[in-house]
Parts: structure tokens; sequence; C-alpha cells
């Protein structure tokens, strides 16, 4: 039993530690590094065959450059602040799609939510790269919406949307809407109807019973769905780099610029450095939030 | 949350927001028929693209890489999730168990960009030659954490002293797990893999960090395709796809449906 019971754990442990955290650690090292013109192409390179000394003048050589390249060089600072205001007003953009959607599903019949989960769920499940593509098709200057639109002479000439913020705006929240609509409904669903009756029966109109009974049970679904899309958006790349234009600047499309583009990977590592030290306030809480709900489970 | 009618405000928020999830795939799946190479321009239903797409090699090479990448990478995520999921549900207690339990919930939200580049410099620093084979153990390693996340709910809510009984009733761990646990928990685990399955298929940002000069995923190279703009190849291709998928997880719910109902049948019966 207990020889079966640590091989269940270490197991699966021993993969994440090996293929999840050690890989940090690489990074961490490799942002610390300089650029040269060899494979790998950054130096200092571990040397155990040189012994201490070696592991002396390899730690010696590690240094705080690139992360200071980051901080002065404008490029670097304005893409994480545009990152982060386009993911805060996409995940708030995304709430307010998704919030009515989760409440009319949680409202409607029994036998009819099986049938709504599956057509939420089921775009989840097709490529999220295709999801993006439609709608190039939809939103360029020749594209439906604009043909749409001057044929019914709701306007003159072609909106530009393609290759601007509004595009990837309209990106992030198509294909990020399941991912809210599922969390908020599923905390939605378990509500108790009898409370909004309380609420009103005691004096509340509709509208303060929604603000003073439903939203606060709704609480952990609005925070786990509002972490979902706001933690992954800010190092999205598919996105700004098929529907955004050239000022369109986040941070995801930065790195794999410097990474393939420029092949400076050390300072592609301090990049990913930094965004990894902006997520990990939100990653935390989003972990406690979960804990949280799973607890009130139990 | 039921016994109020459903309001006019209600019935237009499902409306617009199912129209809004839906319209894109569907004018994507239409113009895949369109005889113009233009997008917009209307001339006429033709099949040509999917004639074009059948004789791609490029795209039929790409296509087999990733079916081999994700059978592989989805079996051992399933394999691999389902005993984190065990280990975080019934063992308590052990030495670094909010670590681990933080390296399931972490990759689930870290941005791809991260997952793929540590992984890319973690092969070129032990030498790994890139190709299929680290796509797989990429794929293998975020789609584990999805597996154990679905699974571990299942396990949560599943009546323990079943497993107990079956033990005090002389099954060794493992026939207990056999024959208890795993009939219990087999829907997660399908549905995991199918989880994994798809996210494997999915994947255009770790597969291109690491992947070799040899081997192109589909993803990848539909990426390749549409960053010029609208291809209506990739049109025909993303039918394709979306009809697969449709098609897939119709059956799964059908078929999970009448195996519900025959439960309940016999339940009934039972009685």
């Amino acid at each position: 039993m207990n020889f079966r019971r640590l091989l269940i754990i270490v197991v699966p442990y021993a993969w994440l530690i090996a293929l999840f955290l050690v890989p940090f650690l690489i990074i961490l090292k490799i942002s610390l590094s300089d650029i040269a013109i060899a494979i790998p192409p950054y130096t200092p390179t571990f040397d155990l065959s040189a012994g201490w000394e070696g592991v002396k003048t390899f730690f010696s050589e590690l240094d705080f450059e690139n992360y200071i390249f980051l901080w002065t060089d404008d490029l670097y600072w304005k893409s994480f602040l545009s990152s982060i205001t386009i993911a805060s007003v996409s995940t708030f953009l995304t709430l307010l799609v998704a919030f009515p959607i989760a409440y009319g599903m949680a409202k409607s019949p029994p036998s009819w939510r099986p049938t709504l989960m599956m057509l939420v769920i089921l775009p989840f499940w097709t490529s999220f790269l295709i999801r993006v593509y439609s709608w190039m098709g939809i939103l360029s200057n020749n594209g439906f919406l604009n043909s749409f639109l001057v044929w019914t002479g709701i306007i003159d000439s072609p909106l530009h949307i393609l290759n601007t913020n509004i595009a990837v705006y309209i990106g992030i929240v198509y294909t990020y809407l399941p991912f809210m609509i599922l969390p908020i409904y599923a905390s939605l669903e378990k509500m108790d109807i009898s409370l909004l009756e309380a609420a009103e029966d005691l004096g509340c109109t509709r509208m303060s019973a929604f603000w003073l009974v439903t939203v606060p049970l709704a609480r952990h679904g609005i925070i786990a769905g509002c972490f979902l899309v706001f933690i992954p958006v800010n190092g999205e790349f598919v996105i700004p780099s098929l529907l955004g234009g050239s000022s369109t600047n986040m941070i995801g499309k930065v790195l794999w610029d410097e990474f393939f583009n420029n092949r400076d990977w050390p300072v592609a590592s301090a990049v990913a450095i930094v965004l990894l030290l902006i997520l990990v306030i939100p990653i935390m809480l989003f972990q406690r939030n979960q804990q949280k709900q799973q607890e009130a489970v139990l | 949350m039921n016994g109020r009618p459903l309001s006019w405000f209600n019935v237009t928020s499902l409306t617009l927001g199912f129209a809004f999830l839906y319209l894109p795939m569907l004018i994507l799946v239409i113009y895949s028929f369109n005889a113009s190479k233009l997008v917009t321009v209307w001339a006429g239903f033709s099949t040509k693209w999917y004639v074009a797409l059948i004789h791609d090699q490029q795209f039929l090479d790409a296509a087999w890489v990733t079916l081999r990448v994700a059978v592989a990478s989805s079996t051992l995520a399933t394999i691999l999730g389902t005993m984190a999921a065990y280990a975080l549900t019934r063992f308590s207690r052990f030495a670094g168990r909010t670590v681990f339990s933080g390296m399931i919930y972490a990759p689930l939200v870290m941005p791809d960009v991260i997952i793929g580049l540590s992984l890319l410099l973690l092969f070129i620093s032990i030498g790994l030659d890139r190709g299929i084979f680290t796509i797989i153990l990429a794929h293998t390693t975020f789609s584990m954490c999805y597996v154990a996340i679905v699974v571990s709910s299942r396990l949560q809510s599943f009546d323990k002293s079943l497993e107990e009984a079956a033990l005090d009733l002389g099954c060794t761990p493992f026939d207990a797990f056999k024959s208890v646990t795993l009939p219990i928990i087999a829907p997660a685990v399908i549905s995991g893999w199918l989880l994994a399955f798809t996210l494997s298929l999915d994947d255009l940002v770790i597969a291109s960090f690491v992947t070799g000069p040899s081997s192109t995923t589909l993803p990848i190279k539909i990426f390749s395709s549409i960053r010029l703009g609208v291809n209506p190849e990739i049109n025909a291709l993303s039918t394709i796809l979306i009809a697969i998928v449709a098609v897939g997880v119709i059956t799964a719910s059908l078929v999970s449906k009448r195996t519900i109902a025959k439960r309940e049948r016999e339940a009934l019966e039972a009685n």
C-alpha cells in the first residue's frame, strides 16, 4: 500500500517538477545571461567539468543587464502597460457579455440546461486559432460586416476595424466568453430562488435584490471567470498578431518577436520573468478563490 | 435557481449571446463553399477548395503529425493526470502537497508563451533533439493538469465509503481501484482524455517553440497561411474541423444521456 501510494504521488509530481518547475529556473538563469553568437546563443553556459572554480565564474558572469535594458527601453514597459490595460478592459467587457447569458441559462427550464451548456462548451472544443481566424473575414475592410453595413446604408465607406485594438477586444471577448460564462453559471445555478423571494418580501426592489443577493452569491463564479480571462490574456499572442495592428503592443507578441526574429534569448527570458512576476499575484488570488470554493462545496 | 419564467431580457440575452458565439463560425462554413477566392463576393457554390485541400501534401503531413502528437500526449496526460487527481483527493497530507497542487493549477492560467519558452530552454539545455517527441512532452505537461482537475472534481463528489467497503470485503487496493473507483470516475477520465486531445490539436504557441524544423503541426501550418489574410483553403479545413468536433460532442452527449436514462431505468426496476 505504501509503495503504491508513493508511486501515485511521485510519478506525476516528478513529471511536473522536471517539466514545469525546472524550466522556470532555466529561464531565470538565462535571463541573467548575455546574448552570444553561439549555440546556444547566450553566455555563460554551465560547465561542470571546471569544478568549483567553474561554478564561481559562472555565477559571477550573471547580471541584471537585461532587466535594466527592459526598464530603459520604452518598447517593453509600454507593451507591459498596454497588455495589462487590454487585459483589464477585455475582462470587464467579457463579464458584461457573459453575465446576462449565464443568468438566462440559470433561469431557463432545467430540461433546456444540458443543451444550453453544450452550446456554450462546443466553441471551446473547436480550434482557438480558427475562432480567431473567423473574425478576420468578418472585420476586414471588404469583409462581411462592412459589406453588410454598406449594403444596409448605415455607413457609406467601410470602417477600418481589422488590425486595430477594437478587433483585438472583439477577438478576446469572443474566444474567452465560455471561460466567463461557465463559472458564473455554475454558481448561479446552485442559488436558492427562495432567497430572492425573501428579499422581495422584505421590501427589496428587483434591482436591489439582484445587487444584494444574486451578485454576492455568484461572487466566486465571477471572480474565477475574471481571473480565467485576465491572466492568460496578458500573455496572448495569437489574437494581437492576427487581429491587432502595428499599434497593438502586447507582451506575448513582443516576447515572440524577441525570440524568433531577434533571436535574443536572454531578453526574451527576462520578458517572460517580468510577465510572470506581474501575473504571480493574480495567479495566487485565483488559486485561493478556487480553494475557498472547494471548501464551500465540501 | 428556477421557478421563475424567463423574462424578455433573459430571452434576448440568450438569443444574442448564442448568435454571437455561432454566427462567425457559420459565416466561415458558408464561405468555404464559395467559388470565388475573395471572402465577400459570392460567386456560386463550389467544393473546389476542399479538393485543393485534399491534394495539398503539406496539410496532410501536418495533420498526420498533429494526430500522432494528440493521441500520444492525451493518453500520457490522462494516466499522469488521473494519478495526480488521486494523490490530491485521497492523500490529504504529504510533503510538498501545496507545491504539488500549485503546479496543477498554475498551467491552467499560465500564458502559453512562457510555457513554450521555458520548455524549449529546458530541451536545449539537456540536449534533446526537437521534433514530435518534444511536442508530446510539452503537451502532456500542460494537459495533465486539465485532466487532474476534471478527474479530481469527480473523485471529490463520489462516496468514499464505497471504496472502503470494497477494502473491508477483502479487495486489494488495486482491485478496489479497478472494480469500484475506476468505473465511477470513468466518464471524467474519458472527458479528461478528450479535453487533452483537443488542447493538443489546438495548440499553436507551445508547439511553435518546442518543435524542430521537420515536424510542422496543423496549427503551425494554418497560422503561417493565414498570417497575411483570409485563405479559402483554410476555410475548408476549418469547416472540416468544426464538423468533426460538432459530430463528436453531440454523439458524446447523446451517449451519456442514454447511459443516464438506462441507469435510471435500472434503478427504478430494482426498486
